[in-house]
C-alpha cells in the first residue's frame, strides 16, 4: 500500500455537512439580522399588564357562562338550525359535485382543448379566489337573508375546490390506459367511463366525502353573516348573552364534525 | 393488400421528423416484425396506422379503405378492426380482468350499455373462450393489477382480439417481460394470428426474438425503412445498416443454438 492510498476513515472524520449558505459572513449576517429584528419587534410591543389581568378575570367569567350547556330552553331553535345546516350541506355538496365533474374534465389539459381549458380554469379561479364569508355576504345581498344564500355559496366553493383537485388528478393519470381504450374504437364518453373514471374514482369519492365535511363546518360559519344554518342560531345566542345555549350549539357542531370526519375516513378506506 | 402505407410522414410539433415518407404493404395473415433503434419511429409508425398519432402527410389504407382523413365516427369504426397491444400492457388497473377484456368491445356497444356493463351474451361468451385459450379463466374477476406481467400481457392480447380485428398493432409486447415469458407471449401471438388469419405489425427491440417468430422483418432507422426482407436475410451488414456499427455475431446465431444455451444455463 502506498502512502497516497485513500483513507476512508480519515475522510469520514474530516467530512462536514454542507452549510445552508456557503459564505460564513453571510450566515452570521443573517443570524444577526434575525436577532436584531426579534429584539426591535419585542421592543415595539406595548403590553398593558393591568389590562391583561382584568381581561383574564373577564375571560374566566365568560367561560363559566358556558357551563352547564343548555340544550333544553332553546331546543327547537337548535334543532331547526341543525336541520337547516344539514340541508344546506347536502344540497350544496350534491349540486357542487355534479357541476364540478364537467368543470374538472374541462380543466384537465390532457383532455380538454385550450379554449375549454381556459374557461374552466377561470371558473375554478373565481370559485377559489374569495373566502366563503365574502362570497356569502355577496349572495346574502343578492338573494336576501336565509339558507338559500348559504347553499349557493357552498355549492360555488365546492365547485372551485373539487374541480381543481380532480382536474389535477386527471392530469396525473396514466395516459397508456386511456390510449388503450381509445385504440379499441371507444367513443369520447366511453373513454371517460372506461379509461379515466376508473383511475380517478377513488379520489373523487374521497374528495367528495371530505368536501361534505368542510361544507358542514362552513355552514356553521356562514350563519354569522346571515346566510342561514346553525351559525344563525349560534349568533343569536351570543347576541342575547345566552352563553349556555351557545355552548350547546358548539357541542352539537363538534359532534357532527366528528361524525363527518369518521364517516369520510371509513368511505375513503372502503374505496381504496 | 390488407394494409398499405403511402409516403407516410410524421413531424412532431418539436420539429422532430419521426417518419420520413414511409411506404409499406402488409398482406393479410402476415406477422411482420418492425425493428430499429429507440427513436427510429417504430411506435410512431403503428400509432399513425390507427391515428392515435395524427400523420403529418401521406396515406394509410386498410383493406383498400383510406384511414387518413376519416371523420371521428368513421375513425372509431375503423379502429375496431385494428387491435392494439402495448408495452406496459396498458390495462385499466382498477377494472377487473373481465372488464378489461370486454373493453375491447367498446367500439361495438353504445355508451349506456357499456356503462352498465350490459354486453351482449355472445361477447361475454367470446371473452370466456379467449380467456380460456390463454389460460386465464380463473382470474376473470380479479383486478387487473393483481396479475403478473405475463398474465397482464395475455389479458392485453385478449382485449385486442375481442375487437375481432383483421390487423394487430403490437408495441414492444415483451419489453417488460423476462426472456422465457417473452418467448411464450410471442409464441402465443404468432399462434393466435395463424388461427385467425390475422396480420400483425410487431415493434420489437429484441432482434433474436424477431428472427425467431417473424417471417418478415422490416428495419427502421431515423424514420426510413432501411431493410425489408425475411428473417434469414437479416445479417450483420443489414443490422449495421439499421442500428449502426456493432459486433452482431452473437445476435444472429441460429435460434436453436440460443435456446440450447438457455437450457444449459
Amino acid at each position: 500500500m502506498s502512502s497516497l492510498a485513500f483513507d476512508p476513515a480519515a475522510a469520514a472524520r474530516a467530512w462536514r455537512p454542507r452549510p445552508w449558505a456557503d459564505s460564513a459572513a453571510l450566515r452570521w449576517a443573517i443570524y444577526c439580522a434575525a436577532l436584531a429584528y426579534a429584539v426591535i419587534a419585542l421592543g415595539t410591543m406595548e403590553v398593558n399588564w393591568t389590562r391583561v389581568a382584568e381581561g383574564t378575570a373577564r375571560a374566566g367569567r365568560f367561560l363559566s357562562g358556558f357551563f352547564p350547556p343548555d340544550f333544553v330552553s332553546k331546543r327547537s331553535e337548535i334543532l331547526e338550525g341543525l336541520a337547516e345546516s344539514l340541508t344546506m350541506t347536502v344540497v350544496a355538496s350534491a349540486v357542487g359535485i355534479v357541476i364540478s365533474l364537467p368543470v374538472a374534465l374541462g380543466a384537465a389539459r390532457n383532455l380538454a382543448p385550450l379554449p375549454v381549458y381556459l374557461v374552466c380554469r377561470a371558473v375554478i379561479a373565481i370559485g377559489r379566489s374569495f373566502q366563503e364569508i365574502i362570497i356569502a355576504i355577496l349572495f346574502v345581498a343578492m338573494l336576501g337573508f336565509g339558507p338559500l344564500a348559504g347553499t349557493v355559496t357552498l355549492a360555488l366553493t365546492t365547485v372551485g375546490f373539487l374541480s381543481k383537485l380532480l382536474a389535477e388528478d386527471i392530469e396525473d393519470m396514466d395516459p397508456a390506459q386511456a390510449e388503450a381504450i381509445r385504440a379499441t374504437g371507444a367513443g369520447w364518453f366511453q373513454l371517460l367511463a372506461w379509461g379515466v373514471l376508473p383511475q380517478v374514482k377513488a379520489r373523487l369519492i374521497g374528495l367528495s366525502a371530505y368536501r361534505v365535511d368542510i361544507n358542514f363546518r362552513e355552514s356553521a360559519v356562514l350563519g354569522l353573516v346571515g346566510a342561514g344554518g346553525i351559525g344563525d342560531t349560534l349568533n343569536t345566542a351570543f347576541d342575547r348573552y345566552e352563553f349556555d345555549t351557545a355552548a350547546a350549539v358548539l357541542l352539537v357542531i363538534i359532534v357532527i364534525v366528528l361524525a363527518c370526519e369518521y364517516s369520510s375516513g371509513v368511505i375513503r378506506r372502503w374505496v381504496q | 393488400m390488407l394494409l398499405r402505407l403511402e409516403q407516410l410522414t410524421k413531424r412532431y410539433g418539436t420539429g422532430d421528423l419521426a417518419l420520413d415518407r414511409v411506404d409499406l404493404q402488409v398482406p393479410a395473415g402476415q406477422v411482420m416484425a418492425l425493428i430499429g433503434p429507440s427513436g427510429a419511429g417504430k411506435s410512431t409508425l403503428i400509432r399513425c396506422v390507427n391515428r392515435l398519432v395524427e400523420p403529418t402527410a401521406g396515406h394509410v389504407f386498410l383493406d383498400g379503405q383510406e384511414v387518413t382523413g376519416l371523420g371521428a365516427g368513421a375513425l372509431r369504426r375503423m379502429r375496431r378492426r385494428m387491435g392494439m397491444i402495448f408495452q406496459e400492457y396498458a390495462l385499466v388497473e382498477r377494472l377487473s380482468v373481465m372488464e378489461n377484456v370486454l373493453s375491447g368491445r367498446l367500439g361495438y356497444v353504445g355508451f349506456w350499455p357499456s356503462w352498465f356493463r350490459r354486453f351482449p351474451r355472445s361477447d361475454i361468451e367470446q371473452a370466456f373462450r379467449l380467456l380460456d385459450r390463454v389460460g386465464l379463466v380463473e382470474h376473470a374477476d380479479k383486478r387487473a393489477d393483481a396479475l403478473s406481467g405475463g398474465q397482464r400481457q395475455r389479458v392485453g392480447i385478449v382485449r385486442a382480439l375481442m375487437q375481432s380485428p383483421s390487423l394487430l398493432l403490437v408495441d414492444e409486447p415483451t419489453a417488460s417481460l423476462d426472456p422465457k415469458t417473452s418467448r411464450q407471449i410471442m409464441r402465443l401471438l404468432v399462434e393466435l394470428c395463424a388461427e385467425r388469419d390475422l396480420a400483425a405489425i410487431v415493434n420489437i427491440h429484441d432482434v433474436a426474438l424477431a428472427r425467431q417468430f417473424a417471417r418478415r422483418i422490416v428495419g427502421l432507422r431515423a424514420g426510413r425503412i432501411v431493410f425489408d426482407g425475411s428473417a434469414e436475410a437479416l445479417g450483420p451488414e443489414q443490422l449495421t445498416a439499421i442500428y449502426g456499427e456493432e459486433d452482431w455475431s452473437q445476435t444472429i446465431r441460429p435460434v436453436e443454438e440460443e435456446d440450447e444455451a438457455e437450457l444449459a444455463a
